[in-house]
């Protein structure tokens, strides 16, 4: 049975309840161990970046978890772990998605996309990728994997949005070094609208 | 010509983050490593009387539980990294817990039980300074910093926490708006003759202000993870800084400096907050020395703003006097820190911004910092400075229209220039341009043409601003350290830290410069400690290219200078006869004879001694020492310690100009315009001079409008502790097509010409919008920050709401 239990609608659930939880994680762990599900229930193959990849998911955990400590795959950041900040952002079925916010089992079916498989398979960087690179874009660089997400979505939906379209696309990755008009001229160099 | 110095480049870990494949601490895992999770205080002041483990301790993955006592106790007023019998605010760490899987550790945090004694807290600094208050210590309520003569005559500089009350009278009168006679204050410095400055003006201004606290909210948590091998503690730790944590790091762990490598290739974000070892790394590394077990210790964004650090807040009067001809003759200005609770306060730097935004003939600060049981505040983008730009700004405006001069005018009149001082000292600047930056700023902003326009439309109305920011801009007396391998390569070692502005990078290319080697025959050498790395100031307060230039370009000098000596031995004459060029060191007068710098190394390392750092001077740092030891035999090694002579603080400042348009049914206004002109010297990397410029003006729209603290006053509890209920700028609440340049004077006590920009380029941007703010509003003088559209509508709707109250934390 497919489950239409997204993590906010669990947690939502959890305090109207009335149940105490002082954590996310400590409300995935309850949750988890009530679940009752088995080993073989949990395996699970997943489509990531174009690859199969079978792993072992807990009924509640997130897809940003998934690919971080299950995958090894550290390029999706956790900044907030609360569906605020954009940091994880990943693409799922081309949609950007916030990863610590979806639930792994709910994406089997999914083709989903990380920042490892951005790049062209012979080391070709995206050109969203070039052209944050030619901004000079990133700060710090840990929102980074999560605005050339939302970037490379923006581009595949409108491959030549106005500035204001590509500010209202991004608005959902916080930058709190403060980059966003190197990320949006990148946007537009990447759109071809910038020299 | 400058082949490397105010030319662009591509900082060479800039394709990791755009990959996703650069590593922060929490990227790193260890065999065998287990999960730490730490309990934190419920409550905002209280007291520790048991604590029992024993059921989390039972739990099948559990590996142990670290608690204050297996740590060095840190007696008041320190800010230990865990809270051993008292806690002073909601967040603080009690203990830490550590299982086989985080989701363990999180439930085993839910086992323990402890007890815990309710005290009484305080959330507002003159609450607690009024007759009555609460103190948020049990040992009083004001951290004073004290200096007593210690042996042969050596200060010893302490600090205590007292309790100290103001008569109700001062408390009425600070928040009337009045000086706050019969206040006592920890901080007092005067210069010159107040009295007679306030009889020479024509025009006296007197306001209230205040400014509330907010957290850094770096993006990446301060994740750490730490484990020991063959005796030494390998640390990953999230940190502005490279170099200036080993020393502290090292202290907390008891080890010796050779025992620690600290590894910090990239940091998400510090803004203040990691410059050097926080006390929380404490847990990591000792921990993990504990379990004899690698310890990766992540917290929640929750956590982070918990001990994340925090911007001081300030409740403030000033009095300023201001002659026909509009120069400030007199400044008498009081503050009132919230120190939060590590009880520190920035109003010094706050009065310094004051001494340079207005060269006072004379002036007189008071200040004091008050404990409040909210979080521990510390260093944040200009601290002190930077409030202070986004109140006075709208203060300076009204005094400009009270002698009738145009508000750039005013400035221009008062700001300071190269024969200027800055703080209360009165210290000298290495130099200063802000008069050029305010006319280059005016022509690009289109300042007069802008004043000119309509400001109304419809229910819209416009407002136009100008601000200064300013902070410190550099240090002197680090190391700096080249090799030139034996294939030719010139190594750079940088100890500067990562933390997005690439400067650990533009400083490289002084030695570049100086060496003459083309950017793509150097490498950075960065991002642990164990690729020997100099001794080099924190990242932060600014100072990175103006202290680090420096200090790259003197190791280049002492490479120099080895090769020519190099070139004597080998090939005749003096070390004067020879010159470099073309990656070679020849003689001047017959450029056939020479070394390529390939074989210099080589013959550096056949003569050892100095040329191959078998000996290094005296004069460097133990830490240098160390890196030098490390690297001795393996080429030409260049090695210094900056000691270039010269006198005064090399200062940034930065200048805006700010247009919005303002709806006055809503409050909510938009940003039309915003330029800014930096006087930072010779800019040294344009694209990054460009995103530090940028990224400092988001800063500045959630200073001056956005971003504060909010505490329930009834229970101490923070009702803001995530990023989109503290609000820091989004892409929709900033101009993105902003215009940034800079004045490109160079500084003549740096050999670059460079000076550091970070943190003004927030200030100005704050200053700049809460001035336009006031323009808007035909000169309303809000006197906080940040100014909220909560407080502006209510303005507009002619509400009984006032800020005089300065209230702080809560509104």
């Amino acid at each position: 049975m497919k489950s239409k239990l997204t993590r906010r609608r669990f947690i939502k659930g959890v305090i109207f309840s009335g149940a105490a939880a002082t954590t996310g994680t400590g409300i995935y762990l309850a949750a988890n161990a009530q679940s009752g599900q088995s080993a073989a229930e949990r395996l699970v193959t997943l489509n990531i970046n174009g690859r199969e990849r079978r792993v072992d998911v807990l009924p509640m955990e997130t897809l940003a978890n998934t690919l971080r400590y299950k995958l090894n795959m550290t390029g999706t950041k956790i900044g907030c772990n609360r569906g605020e900040c954009g940091a994880c952002t990943v693409l799922i079925d081309g949609v950007p998605n916030y990863a610590c916010s979806v639930l792994t089992q709910n994406v089997k079916d999914k083709a989903i996309v990380s920042i490892e498989g951005v790049k062209e398979t012979d080391g070709t960087l995206h050109a969203v990728q070039q052209a944050f690179i030619a901004e000079n874009a990133p700060q710090c660089g840990f929102c980074t994997p999560g605005q050339v997400m939302s970037a490379v979505a923006l581009l595949n939906s409108n491959p030549r949005p106005t500035k204001t379209e590509a500010a209202a696309a991004m608005s959902g990755n916080l930058c709190r070094c403060g980059a966003y008009e190197h990320y949006l001229n990148g946007v537009m160099r990447a759109s071809g609208q910038l020299a | 010509m400058s082949t490397h110095i105010g030319k662009d480049f591509t900082p060479p870990d800039i394709a990791g983050k755009v990959t996703g494949e650069i590593k922060y601490a929490e990227d790193y895992k260890r065999e065998g490593m287990v999960f730490a999770r730490l309990l934190t205080s419920p409550m905002p002041s209280g007291r520790v009387v048991s604590i029992d483990t024993s059921e989390a301790l039972r739990m099948d993955g559990v590996i142990g539980v670290f608690t204050a006592d297996d740590l060095p106790p840190v007696p008041p007023p320190g800010n230990p990294a865990l809270a051993s019998e008292y806690v002073t605010y909601v967040g603080q760490p009690i203990l830490a817990v550590a299982a086989i899987t985080e989701e363990i550790a999180e439930s085993a945090i839910d086992k323990i039980r402890i007890d815990f004694e309710r005290r009484d807290f305080v959330v507002d600094p003159l609450e607690s300074l009024s007759p009555g208050g609460s103190n948020a210590y049990p040992e009083g309520n004001v951290l004073v910093r004290t200096r007593e003569e210690g042996p042969e005559g050596a200060p010893i500089v302490g600090a205590e926490i007292r309790d100290i009350k103001w008569p109700q009278s001062a408390i009425d009168a600070i928040k009337s708006g009045s000086e706050p006679v019969g206040g006592e204050f920890t901080t007092e410095w005067a210069f010159g003759d107040l009295d007679a400055g306030f009889a020479d003006a024509a025009q006296i201004i007197e306001e209230p202000f205040v400014t509330i606290g907010y957290p850094h909210h770096s993006l990446e948590a301060r994740t750490g993870m730490a484990y020991w091998e063959n005796g030494k503690c390998y640390f990953h730790g999230s940190s502005q800084s490279q170099s200036a944590n080993n020393a502290g790091l090292a202290r907390m762990l008891g080890i010796d400096l050779a025992d620690l490598v600290f590894i910090n290739e990239a940091t998400g974000g510090g803004f203040g907050s990691k410059i050097g070892p926080y006390p929380f790394m404490a847990i990591t590394g000792n921990f993990a020395r504990v379990l004899n077990r690698p310890v990766q210790l992540r917290i929640t964004r929750e956590q982070e703003f918990y001990i994340g650090s925090a911007r001081s807040g300030m409740q403030g009067w000033i009095k300023v006097g201001v002659k026909e001809n509009g120069k400030v003759s007199a400044v008498d200005l009081v503050i009132v820190n919230d120190g939060g609770a590590t009880g520190g306060g920035s109003g010094n730097s706050s009065a310094q911004h004051v001494t340079v935004a207005y060269q006072p003939e004379n002036m007189r600060y008071r200040g004091i910092s008050v404990y409040t049981n909210t979080t521990p505040r510390g260093a944040q983008r200009g601290p002190g400075q930077n409030e202070m730009a986004a109140v006075l700004a709208p203060m300076t405006d009204k005094a400009a229209k009270a002698v009738g001069m145009d508000r750039v005018a005013f400035r221009k009149v008062n700001v300071l220039d190269s024969n200027g001082f800055q703080g209360g000292s009165q210290g000298p600047v290495t130099s200063a341009f802000v008069r050029e930056a305010l006319d280059q700023g005016a022509r690009t902003f289109g300042w007069d043409e802008k004043l000119a326009l309509p400001k109304q439309n419809g229910s819209k109305v416009r407002g136009v601003g100008v601000g200064i920011g300013y902070h410190g801009a550099g240090g002197r007396g680090y190391d700096g350290l080249v090799r030139i391998a034996p294939d030719g390569r010139l190594h750079i070692h940088s100890g500067v830290g990562n933390l997005g502005t690439y400067s650990y990078a533009g400083t490289c290319r002084a030695a570049a410069e100086a060496l003459q080697v083309p950017w793509e025959r150097c490498e950075i050498v960065h991002g642990r400690s164990d690729k020997h790395l100099p001794h080099s100031s924190g990242q932060g307060g600014s100072n990175t290219i103006f202290t680090h230039t420096r200090t790259n370009w003197v190791a280049a000098q002492d490479a120099i200078t080895k090769l020519k000596e190099i070139a004597a031995t080998d090939l005749g004459g003096t070390a004067d006869d020879y010159v470099i060029g073309d990656e070679r060191v020849y003689n001047s007068s017959d450029s056939s004879i020479g070394l390529t710098y390939a074989q210099a190394a080589q013959r550096a390392m056949e003569l050892g001694g100095k040329y191959s750092g078998q000996e290094y001077p005296d004069d460097i740092n133990p830490l240098t020492q160390l890196a030098v030891q490390g690297l001795a035999g393996s080429g030409l090694i260049g090695v210094a310690k900056d000691n270039i002579p010269g006198q005064g603080q090399p200062p940034g400042v930065v200048v805006g100009f700010c247009e919005i348009e303002m709806d006055k049914d809503t409050g909510k206004f938009e940003i039309l315009d915003y330029t800014a002109i930096a006087d930072c010297g010779t800019v040294v990397h344009p694209k990054n001079f460009d995103n530090a410029m940028r990224g400092g003006a988001v800063w500045g729209v959630g200073l001056a409008s956005l971003e504060r603290h909010v505490y329930d006053p009834q229970n101490g509890l923070p009702a803001n502790t995530g990023l989109y209920q503290n609000k820091p700028p989004t892409y929709l609440d900033v101009n993105t097509n902003t215009k940034m340049g800079g004045v490109n004077i160079p500084d003549p006590q740096n050999p670059t010409g460079g000076r550091g920009i970070g943190e003004p380029t927030q200030g100005a941007s704050a200053a700049a919008l809460s001035s336009a703010i006031a323009d808007a509003l035909d000169g309303h003088l809000f006197n906080t920050a940040p100014t909220t559209t909560d407080m502006i509508v209510n303005h507009l709707a002619g509400n009984t709401y006032s800020t005089k109250s300065l209230k702080t934390n809560t509104f």
